[in-house]
């Protein structure tokens, strides 16, 4: 392995002293003259039709500065997805519309002096509605008769790809590799049982916030909490049909993301208030909006058919999603389509179906959220797996090292299925899961725990998983970066990419100090300001550190061959004769400080400013791969569940940054474990959510937390920066399929239908 | 109304609505480390140091504070003078997006007032109320162990 100065080392982060200080400044903490507060009116039936908005007490309250209903705006079709342009996700929204196709679904707005004035004019608004009947069971949707949900006639996919609303059909993909009937009918085993996950909910701290205003131009300015500020930029501008070059997007820290934040949700109505009074505008979520109007894990119900032979080859695999995207189709094709395109090729096997549906219903909006897709699929193969290497009666560990893709193996599934359109074929280059599959095993005791008898009344059990992910999407993701000097010898990094609290800022500016040969102090980083740094498609697909990390590689590489050619000018020598190492460059025995070198370029001789630009496509997206480990207490009296101990062993690549890389699989994990036991949407018979609060939808807190193990395994990857890969969703797609697995080693009971809540697993051990 | 708070060691007059919450006020008045997660005393984000016990300020009113002394994350350390807490939380990584870390330091400097030597348990059941979203927990416990045994070794 090659030794580096800064990258894989665990530095603090850029923001770390700010943040730990209570100083940085998130979307909120800032003061603003004359705000106003927006706050919406939700629908509380789930599908209806909006007859009469009567808005006048409302409007002639004191201290009410606007109130707006879809007659108010323009009426312009386009997805909130937050995704590049065109969007794969279906147009299908309105800032406003005149139906409401779930509850939480948006009615009208308004703006007031207070919070407390704006909540009593929402208290003061009468809407008719014509009820309509709703759609609440994902497997309802696509039947004939069904209501037709999005009967609007502007609902309409702007890419190449198949959608019909008239059949509530949101997405549609289909894949056929190989022979998979002749797969099945050679298998020794066939497996075929169905698996449903759940709603849940991303719960990042900080609800969603934004606040715009006017510049002295006229310029419309959004602060906002976002993953994606330059496509928000652009959504914003389409949505209120202005130019995008009257709109700035600046993120300032925000507390957390998860997915949530790349829906473009709440920008568009303060942005609206503020057009309209000239005043800037805040609309700020509560944690209830956040869980009944916010997006949501879109749920799936999997049917998976499987073959294996008995010396452990699997035959086919046949995999039909039905996933509910709810009543927008936000994300809709594209997490679909990565349930198949982020599990399936982890495996040698060429006989493979793949077919989903994304169906519109009448319950919360599904999104991008951590894993996108994949924690879905991995929640009925990983657990189908188990079934299978239990069916041939081999150890599941021996079943995934035989099976899994190898170094130099093409899938012929990534180059079928990207996102929204065709992959791109990539030939595998790194691989650690052998060695996250043996040090994983040691760790969490396999050999000694995995299928023994059990005794007691609580009976401890272990499973395991396997997993990939992507880096990015290949060729649609760009992301961009610029470097400029100053005469300390300090660097500015101007980056869009966007940091939600993952440490992006830090692991982008450690791969510009290595390239510059400077401490990680000496670059100033500045994010995600849509008028003051370059493009970047923003943060999500796990994409920043492989993609945004080398458009920065390049850039600092641009910047360092100025560096060389100024210095070579000091020197009176050729450029290629200069070196620069440790903040320093040399040629012909003399050395000189980069601080010198900026002074001279500035203010000495042929004065220029020494900077660098670059961009960024990748052509791979190199999957990082882990072993997943639970072991598992059940409670056969009450159907508790306990996590004892979770081991994931991660190939990340080079961990630029192994600190806060661990910390992305710790929380991704944690966050995962918590959505297989406690975290659930409920319902009631008309589509309410029920539990909108932390204190009936339970996420983990610090005493719910098993002991946790994390290993990094290193490798290489040619194609990233300094070798990395991603790290930030694969972590989320283990605990639903380890802790079934966990769950069977020790009851003997499979668990097919996520959440493990002690009642499911009752009636699963019971026999009901 | 008017009420006389003492903020980070300074007494303050600060004028109010009878019903106002703490976290409010604390806001208005530039203490933006007080942050709000839920607004129902379930997260945390908004826990301040009351006469030195970490309470949750979206629950409590600010009339009710007459006279009581309140520390918010601003009065911990600088950046240039970190406390050892927010020494050891950056070391050990256990802060991401940052949202929940003025108040896990506070919980944590509540726990630490009362018992300097806390054993894991401790620790968990003290953050008990504090939701972290990104971390997964495990480097927010080993931080406060880690400031534990510095602030000890300095006694
Ligand atoms: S905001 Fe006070 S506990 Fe959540
Ligand atoms: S660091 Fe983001 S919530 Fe704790």
């Amino acid at each position: 392995m090659k030794e580096f100065s800064t990258v894989g080392k665990s530095e603090w982060k850029v923001d770390g002293a700010s943040l730990a200080t209570g100083r940085a400044a998130f979307t909120a903490d800032m003061d603003f003259r004359d705000l106003l507060h927006a706050r919406i009116l939700y629908s509380p039936h789930a599908h209806a039709r909006i007859i009469k908005i009567d808005t006048q007490k409302a409007k002639s309250l004191r201290g009410v500065h606007g109130v707006l209903t879809w007659e108010d705006l323009p009426r312009i079709v386009h997805t909130t997805a937050g995704q590049g342009a065109p969007e794969p996700s279906p147009y299908d929204s309105f800032l406003l519309d005149n139906k409401v196709r779930f509850v939480g679904d948006r009615v009208c707005a308004v703006a007031a002096e207070s919070p407390e004035i704006a909540e009593k004019a929402l208290s003061l608004i009468k809407v008719e509605y014509e009820i309509l009947p709703a759609i609440l069971d994902a497997r309802d949707a696509m039947k004939p008769g069904a209501p037709v949900i999005h009967d609007e006639k502007e609902a309409q996919q702007v890419i190449h790809t198949p959608y019909d609303p008239s059949k509530n059909m949101a997405a549609h993909v289909e894949l056929n590799i190989g022979n998979v009937e002749g797969g099945l009918a050679e298998a020794d085993v066939a497996l075929d049982y169905e698996y449903e996950t759940h709603y849940a909910q991303h719960c990042p701290l900080e609800p969603h916030v934004a606040i715009t205003y006017l510049d002295e131009n006229g310029r419309l300015i959004i602060r906002t909490s976002t993953q994606v500020p330059f496509h928000a930029r652009r959504i914003i501008a389409q949505a209120l049909g202005i130019p995008v070059s009257r709109v700035r997007v600046i993120k300032p820290r925000i507390g957390g993301g998860f997915g949530a934040k790349q829906e473009v949700l709440i920008e568009g109505i303060p942005a609206a208030f503020t057009l309209k009074t000239g005043r800037p505008v805040k609309l700020a979520y509560s944690r209830e909006e956040e869980f009944i109007s916010a997006r949501t894990r879109h749920p799936q119900i999997i049917r998976l058919r499987t073959g294996v032979k008995k010396n452990g080859d699997i035959t086919a695999i046949d995999l039909g999603v039905i996933m509910n995207t709810g009543a927008y189709g936000a994300h809709a094709l594209t997490v679909i389509c990565n349930t198949g395109s982020k599990t399936l090729p982890l495996f040698h096997c060429l006989n493979v179906r793949f077919v989903g549906d994304s169906v519109y219903t009448n319950l919360p909006v599904g999104g991008a959220y951590r894993g996108y897709g994949a924690t879905q699929g991995y929640a009925a193969i990983g657990i189908q797996m188990d079934e299978m290497a239990h069916a041939i009666g081999m150890d599941p560990i021996e079943f995934y090292k035989r099976n899994h893709i190898q170094v130099g193996e093409i899938s012929p599934i990534i180059q079928a299925l990207g996102e929204g359109r065709e992959g791109v074929e990539q030939s595998l280059a790194t691989c650690g899961l052998d060695e996250c599959i043996e040090r994983g095993a040691k760790e969490i005791g396999w050999a000694e725990k995995h299928g023994k008898p059990k005794e007691g009344a609580i009976k401890r059990g272990v499973g395991m998983v396997c997993l990939m992910q992507g880096s990015g999407i290949p060729e649609v993701d760009m992301g961009a970066a610029t470097i400029k000097m100053n005469e300390d010898g300090s660097f500015n990094l101007l980056i869009g990419a966007t940091d939600l609290g993952t440490g992006s800022d830090t692991v982008l500016a450690q791969i510009a100090a290595e390239v510059l040969t400077v401490p990680l102090g000496k670059i100033i980083v500045y994010s995600s300001d849509t008028d003051m740094t370059p493009f970047d498609v923003g943060a999500y697909a796990s994409s920043t550190t492989y993609l945004s990390g080398m458009a920065v590689k390049k850039a600092a590489e641009n910047v360092r061959d100025e560096i060389l050619s100024v210095a070579a000018q000091m020197f009176n020598v050729s450029k290629e004769e200069t070196t620069l190492r440790n903040g320093e460059a040399a040629a012909a025995g003399k050395k000189v400080s980069l601080s010198r070198i900026a002074h001279y370029s500035l203010y000495e001789r042929e004065q220029k400013q020494i900077m660098g630009m670059a961009s960024h496509i990748a052509h791979q997206s190199p999957p990082p791969f882990a072993a997943h480990f639970a072991e598992v207490a059940v409670c056969t009296e009450t159907g508790k569940v306990t996590v004892v101990k979770y081991v994931s062993a991660v190939d990340c690549g080079t961990a630029i940054n192994p600190v806060l890389a661990e910390g992305q699989c710790e929380g991704a994990l944690l966050n995962g474990i918590s959505f297989a036991l406690t975290e659930e949407y409920l319902f009631d018979s008309r589509g309410r959510m029920l539990n909108p609060n932390f204190n009936y939808y339970k996420i983990f807190s610090a005493r719910d937390l098993p002991e946790i193990k994390t290993i990094l395994v290193p490798t290489f990857e040619n194609t990233g920066p300094f070798g990395a890969k991603s790290v930030s969703e694969i972590n989320i797609n283990g605990p639903i399929p380890a802790i079934s697995n966990a769950i069977f080693d020790a009851i003997g009971v499979r668990m097919r239908k996520s959440p493990f809540t002690p009642d499911r697993v009752l009636k699963a051990l019971k026999g009901f | 109304m008017i009420v006389n708070l003492n903020i980070n060691n300074q007494e303050r007059q600060v004028e109010i609505k009878p019903a106002e919450r703490l976290i409010d006020v604390l806001r208005r008045e530039g203490f933006f480390s007080v942050k709000e997660g839920c607004r129902k005393g379930n997260c945390g984000a908004c826990v301040v140091l009351l006469d030195g016990s970490p309470v949750n300020s979206c629950l409590i009113f600010a009339a009710r504070c007459e006279g009581r002394r309140i520390e918010t994350a601003e009065s911990l350390g600088s950046t240039e003078n970190l406390h050892p807490l927010q020494k050891a939380f950056l070391d050990e990584g256990a802060i991401q997006c940052g949202y929940c870390t003025p108040g896990m330091l506070l919980s944590a400097k509540g726990l630490l007032n009362e018992n300097p030597h806390p054993a894991e348990d401790d620790i968990k059941k003290a953050l008990d109320g504090n939701l972290c979203r990104c971390t997964g927990y495990v480097k927010i416990i080993k931080a406060v162990q880690k400031a534990a045994e510095a602030i000890g070794k300095t006694r």
